[in-house]
């Protein structure tokens, strides 16, 4: 067999690389600043697209999609070629797709601060670039399966089975979560509603963290590890075998997030089942990435590489012992809502990932540059601060989550609330949230120090773009005869045909089912639940807009210390016509679920003035925009008339009348605001958002009292 | 609770398409060694020829 010359393409992961340095700083200073909010609320600037609930989103956005994604094109376009003995399929579908990502980026970074968002955690992108999403991740998709298929290496390593999970999966969870009604440019409605929004989005954000954070990473531990090292993984048998169980159980184990909430038990408890079996493919991974070092810790000690990829390992295991530990209803009842949530994340992100990312990066930039690392004493100090800056950040929170939980649960012996006044559980962990940011910041400097020896290390370099091989082709098995069938073709090639039918079985399946289900299901249950009127859908509006759910959830749990913190515990049926739902899923401030009622209307237009003239000592940023910003009533008619294509019950033609119906709500506010000596015009956004706030979970409040 | 049977329907394609693609790596051949490609990896394909000089940028 005749050898064949080709050359590898460094170029793309060369600017793969770079954009995950560069987004990896800025997600992460984004992040340092959110932190350093929960301590000192004056750096909320009193400006809207600066406040915590606005940025927040854009720093988990940053780090997961920018920081983490970009990591993964670098990983699959470097690794991919050499498991395949192929160039990219195309340079031009490499370059769409890694300028398409970008863009994507930046319209993240012009669009959330400024309130554009689905409301969905980790989905909050807006239906424009939701389809972006979808298109870029596609011509990846088209990009590695024409790579994969022009492959002179027969066997597909193992790697390469993660990223072809990666890819299909997570082209299905966006596409599903993702279905949304747009009424405008940058503003949509989710097409579920309620708890079936929220069961779409916890089975999209538990497999965006399997299915982006983790198999993708896998696959590339599976790739570098043994290449840093130079010796062949533990057992390549364990290895498949951990990813086909990883693959089947992680996509059940969504639900996990929704323990204790009006979601059905039955569903629940599914949830818990699969990710209690899950620990056993995540740690077969981890001991398999571990034990690939076996007699070689010697070079763990003297190669800072290998300290990352195995710390990085680590702390996938950590976080995969917990992820199933947390998922145990009795242990969820206590870290649900807590930063208990918030460190194990970051265990995950900070540790796994980021280090992974760290340790291929030292490996591969040196590599494709032909020199050495510029100081290995640097990267050396980039190892321990960013183990220090883990451990800072990390053990905090688990002391704060517990701590703050506990204090929730507390009764006296009198058989009342301890704590009734949720702020003091609040300022009892402000000691942890500064020792957070401290961690924090010392995770970004290490991550600084290591930029600044990239530089160095590239400037010292000559880049080979162009990386040249040969192997020989495979041989062909099958010559196609003149005249044959078409669809011969397709049955020779089974991976294409296995994609293709997938994705005409979910589009077809989902544009189907998914109206005429959801539409049809939005029938209440609870026949006092009524839909918003105008004015407080448009106040609802405003509650996504400005990220509310950041820090307030709308869950109360059926425990005793939430009842008699909240009031009557949240049932499925209060929430049919809530597109998107706003359960939350961290309890920074109180639960709002039944907070309709609670105080009076000018409690709330000096509250969202400023909030520690109401409760002092708050950490809230103050919301003073909303007194000055006049309603925009010209959405209205398409907003009710997008609801009823959701199945909201309003009357024929509401949609010309819901203006009217505003306006003497308004009106009545701004009289009853008068009442209690705040003067304001009836026009202004608080008054929508007073609507919806006192509101929130009114209907069925009398039912308990019976 | 419709979402659920919508949700567990997808999973299921998903989770049947995956099951092929295992039915046919195993068919093919993928799997009967599973030493080799953990070592063949380590192997970098350099041309053996002398036109290393190529390298000039």
């Amino acid at each position: 067999m005749e050898l064949e010359k080709f050359a590898y393409d460094n170029t793309i992961v060369k600017k793969f690389a770079f954009a995950t340095i560069f987004w990896g700083i800025i997600g992460m200073t984004v992040g340092l600043l959110v932190a350093l909010q929960m301590v000192f609320p004056v750096l909320n600037f009193n400006t809207s697209f600066l406040t915590f609930s606005h940025i927040r989103p854009l720093h988990t956005n940053a780090v997961i999609f920018a920081f983490v994604g970009n990591g993964i094109f670098m990983g699959v376009y470097y690794s991919l070629q050499r498991l395949c003995k192929a160039r990219m399929f195309s340079d031009v579908l490499s370059s769409i797709h890694y300028w398409g990502w970008q863009l994507i980026i930046v319209s993240a970074v012009l669009t959330l601060p400024f309130g554009f968002t689905t409301g969905k955690e980790y989905a909050e992108l807006e239906w424009p670039i939701d389809i972006a999403i979808a298109l870029i991740w596609v011509v990846f998709g088209w990009n590695m399966f024409g790579t994969i298929l022009k492959r002179r290496e027969r066997h597909l390593y193992v790697a390469i089975w993660f990223y072809i999970a990666t890819f299909v999966t997570v082209a299905v969870l966006h596409i599903v979560n993702s279905f949304e009604l747009p009424i405008s440019f940058l503003k949509s409605y989710s097409w579920y509603a309620g708890v079936q929004d929220a069961l779409v989005q916890w089975w999209y954000g538990h497999n965006a963290v399997a299915f982006f954070l983790t198999t993708p990473y896998l696959g590339l531990m599976y790739y570098f590890i043994p290449k840093v090292s130079n010796r062949p993984v533990y057992s390549y048998r364990l290895s498949i075998i951990h990813f086909w169980a990883l693959i089947f159980l992680y996509i059940w184990a969504g639900p996990h997030h929704l323990l204790y909430t009006a979601l059905p038990d039955w569903a629940q408890s599914l949830g818990v089942v699969f990710s209690v079996m899950l620990i056993a493919p995540s740690w077969g991974g981890m001991i398999n990435g571990l034990l690939t070092l076996r007699g070689a810790w010697d070079k763990v000690r003297e190669d800072v590489t290998l300290k990352f990829l195995v710390v990085a390992i680590t702390a996938y295991g950590m976080a995969t012992f917990e992820g199933p530990m947390l998922s145990l209803k009795n242990v969820n009842a206590i870290a649900h809502f807590t930063d208990w949530i918030i460190a194990h994340v970051h265990v995950g992100a900070l540790g796994w990932n980021g280090f992974l990312t760290f340790g291929i990066l030292y490996w591969l930039i040196p590599k494709m540059f032909r020199t050495e690392l510029y100081s290995k004493k640097l990267a050396n100090w980039h190892f321990w601060l960013g183990t220090l800056g883990i451990l800072f950040y990390a053990i905090p929170m688990y002391w704060a989550g517990f701590m703050q939980s506990l204090m929730w649960k507390e009764f006296t012996p009198e058989g009342v609330l301890k704590y009734p006044n949720f702020l003091e559980t609040v300022t009892q962990i402000m000691p942890m949230y500064a020792a957070r940011s401290l961690g924090g910041a010392l995770y970004l400097i290490g991550f600084i120090v290591m930029a600044y020896n990239i530089i160095k290390t590239v400037k010292a370099g000559s880049f080979l773009a162009n990386e040249d091989a040969e192997a020989a082709p495979l041989p062909k098995i099958y010559q196609a005869h003149k005249g044959e069938h078409w669809h011969r073709w397709i049955e020779r090639r089974p991976i294409q045909f296995m994609i293709l039918s997938l994705v005409l079985i979910l589009i077809g399946g989902a544009i189907e089912m998914i109206p005429t289900f959801l539409v049809k299901s939005n029938i209440p249950t609870i026949s006092s639940v009524k839909p918003y009127t105008p004015l407080e859908l448009q106040g609802r509006d405003i509650y996504i807009r400005e990220g509310c759910y950041t820090c307030h959830s709308q869950m109360i749990r059926p425990f005793r210390s939430e009842t008699a913190r909240y009031g009557e515990y949240s049932k499925a049926g209060e929430f049919v016509y809530d597109h998107p739902f706003q359960w939350g899923s961290k309890r920074t401030g109180p639960d709002l679920h039944r907070e309709g009622g609670k105080y009076p209307d000018s409690w709330h237009y000096n509250h969202m003035l400023d909030p520690t003239s109401m409760s002092p000592g708050s950490i809230m940023p103050s919301y003073s925009w909303l007194l000055d910003n006049t309603l925009d009533t010209t959405t209205t008619p398409a907003k009710i008339r997008a609801m009823i294509t959701l199945g909201v019950p309003y009357p024929d033609g509401y949609d010309k009348l819901a203006n009217k119906d505003l306006a003497i709500q308004s009106k009545s506010i701004a009289e009853n605001l008068k009442k209690d000596g705040v003067e304001t015009l009836s026009n202004k956004e608080i008054i929508a958002l007073i609507s919806y706030l006192q509101r929130l979970g009114t209907d069925i409040k009398g039912e308990n009292k019976k | 609770m419709s979402a659920l049977y919508v949700l567990i329907g997808i999973s299921l394609t998903v989770a049947i398409g995956f099951l092929f693609a295992f039915l046919w790596a195993m068919k093919k051949g993928q799997y009967d060694d599973d030493y080799t490609p953990s070592v063949r990896i380590l192997f970098e394909d350099e041309p053996s020829d002398e036109n290393s000089i190529k390298y000039k940028n």
